[in-house]
């Protein structure tokens, strides 16, 4: 096995019993912890309560828990001046609204006003199957990525949700944590470690390097777990905070495999795609290849039949191995 | 501070956003000088604040939502104390404090940063919540907004919010000068009634003469013996107040209508002028 045994990633990870949980479950229950731990924690709240995993945290904090009702706008300003006055707050909705509909809100009141609100945008990706394009959010991370001041995170499932959202609240600066609607694979553990600004290498390998984020981490490992059983050696990276991007992991990684592939759930445009181009086209250039939605809306569908269909998923992850080792000089 | 004392403040203002805007060569004028009689209450008499400890939890916050006004702003912090009335002239230039539109990061007692229109108040509602839920609910929140940034979604989610939560600890104040930058707002996109819609949506509304200081401060104090409800203070002003060939004249919302550069130091030198001359006059009739 080429799995990095220091992480204590799920024992379960490639056997037909391994649990599936949707990261925002993670962030609801990261937030009650925070809740708990500190009582400066606000949630602010845009009509979307349950789907948003704020519920747990609305039952034990009423007083605490806020409700705007549907105006993201006001979601993200009142925010701003809860946190001017101490709060810590925690702003939910889908992503496709926020920041989807309030960004120059977002950039003006809480980025350049350096005010520590943390944006939680749930339903991202086009995992969120028959609702469609409209809420179907892949323009976030670019959205968040080119603002100053702000931090950008993708939790690959639940723990890392849980441990993302317990880390952010900790940071006085703005944050955006990126989450999905369904049930996806469990890869980390109670024990795994995670930091904000950490990538971590998952899988080792030498002939190429995989930078994932998200839920697809997982189709990742599958990809990399399929092909070695065929002589192909991939190292997968998870990074989960794709701004600011661990440089050295990725570099690192990068000189060792001469040749790099991304996969997101998202633009790649903008993405951890576009992140991970710009870190390698300036430092270090290499053959890559960006997974993720090219330049396309999503559409209704299931998961499986959108992950086939925007070629997301380990089976065309694989293909594009090959493909980018066929360009790799050898 | 006396009215008369606060009377000559709103002058002083008046002349240091001129001169401002001469040194700085940009800027907008109208709703500045329309507002230096709102801010010398404010700043004057009725906020809680102290000009060199601009971090004083209990200070009462100042939002102001229209940015571009923040002349009128600086021009009143220099004028009580908060830095020296000769930074004044840095407004615009690069490295200065006082930027083009409000940073609260750059100068200490700013409170916000503003200029896109129409998020101010959230803002406001957002820390006035907040005192409330800590009960320093004395700590009270002070808004003041454009008219023409009504016309933004945003104000109405916020009033929508602060009627809803009842936050009486907030008080919000509109400059009601009838201008924006393509003409009156009644022919842009009319708000009228204003003051039937913010009691619709659960406010306490009065309605002032935006240039008598007395009524300012009136509507200050009304404000904070009302209980039940955010009050919204309409205040009907004059753009370009204190200067006659400015007042009324929506093409000074920005810096200059002619764009010819000797025209328009000859404007702003003769505007310094009749500000001076006004300062006279206020200072006879009550000396």
């Amino acid at each position: 096995m080429m799995i990095n045994k220091l992480l204590h990633l799920n024992p379960k990870l490639f056997k037909p019993t391994l649990e599936h949980v949707p990261n925002r479950k993670g962030f609801g229950d990261g937030l009650y912890n925070v809740g708990t731990a500190n009582k400066q924690v606000v949630a602010v709240c845009a009509d979307l309560e349950e789907s948003t995993q704020m519920n747990t945290f609305a039952k034990a904090f009423p007083e605490r828990f806020i409700e705007v009702g549907v105006a993201e706008q006001n979601l993200v300003t009142v925010a701003s001046g809860l946190a001017a006055a101490g709060k810590v707050p925690f702003v939910t909705s889908y992503a496709a609204f926020s920041p989807g509909r309030n960004w120059e809100q977002i950039r003006t009141t809480i980025c350049l006003n350096d005010q520590p609100v943390k944006i939680v945008g749930s339903h991202a990706g086009v995992s969120v199957g028959p609702d469609g394009a409209t809420h179907q959010m892949l323009e976030d991370i670019a959205l968040m990525r080119t603002l100053p001041n702000m931090i950008v995170v993708v939790p690959c499932d639940y723990h890392e949700a849980r441990r993302a959202t317990e880390a952010l609240a900790k940071i006085k600066q703005p944050a955006y944590l990126r989450l999905a609607r369904e049930k996806t694979a469990a890869i980390t553990t109670e024990r795994t470690p995670f930091a904000i600004g950490k990538a971590q290498v998952l899988w080792e390998g030498s002939d190429i390097t995989v930078v994932a984020c998200g839920p697809l981490v997982y189709e990742a490992l599958v990809a990399a777990k399929q092909l070695a059983a065929h002589g192909v050696s991939v190292e997968v990276i998870n990074s989960p905070t794709v701004k600011p991007l661990d440089h050295v992991t990725i570099l690192r990684s990068a000189k060792k495999t001469k040749a790099v592939i991304t996969v997101e759930e998202a633009q790649v445009n903008g993405g951890l795609g576009g992140a991970v181009a710009e870190l390698l086209g300036e430092q270090y250039p290499v053959p890559m290849y960006r997974i993720g939605v090219r330049d396309r809306f999503g559409q209704s569908g299931t998961l499986a039949e959108l992950w086939d269909e925007y070629e997301l998923n380990a089976q065309h992850i694989e293909k594009h191995i090959y493909s980018l080792l066929a360009r790799k000089p050898q | 501070m006396t009215t008369e004392k606060l009377e000559l403040l709103a002058n002083s203002i008046r002349q240091d956003i001129i001169e401002m805007l001469i040194e700085a060569g940009s800027g907008h004028t109208a709703g500045p000088l329309g507002l230096a009689d709102i801010f010398a209450a404010l700043y004057g008499k009725v906020l809680i604040h102290d000009p060199k400890k601009p971090d004083w939890p209990d200070r009462d916050r100042l939002i102001l939502s229209n940015g571009h006004v923040v002349p009128v702003r600086y021009a009143a912090m220099a004028e009580v104390g908060y830095f020296p009335k000769a930074e004044l002239k840095s407004l615009r230039r690069f490295g200065s404090r006082l930027q083009g539109h409000p940073e609260r990061l750059r100068l200490p007692g700013l409170e916000s940063t503003s200029g896109p229109l129409g998020s101010g108040l959230s803002q406001a509602g957002g820390m006035a919540y907040a005192f409330r839920m800590d009960g320093r609910k004395h700590v009270r929140v002070y808004c003041v907004t454009g008219d023409g940034e009504l016309q933004e979604g945003n104000v109405w989610e916020a009033a929508m919010f602060i009627g809803k939560n009842r936050l009486s600890n907030l008080t919000m104040i509109i400059d009601r000068n009838n201008i924006q930058i393509d003409g009156p707002t009644e022919s842009v996109m009319p708000l009228e009634p204003l003051g039937m819609k913010f009691q619709a949506f659960g406010w306490h509304v009065i309605e002032v003469d935006g240039h008598n200081i007395e009524q300012i401060e009136a509507a200050c104090e009304q404000a904070k013996a009302i209980f039940e409800k955010p009050t919204c203070i309409i205040a009907h002003t004059i753009a370009g107040k204190g200067v006659d060939f400015i007042e009324y004249d929506f093409r000074w919302h920005g810096y200059d209508p002619t764009g010819d550069t000797s025209d328009k130091l000859r404007d702003y030198r003769h505007a310094l002028s009749e500000l001076r001359t006004l300062h006279g006059k206020i200072k006879s009739e009550h000396e």
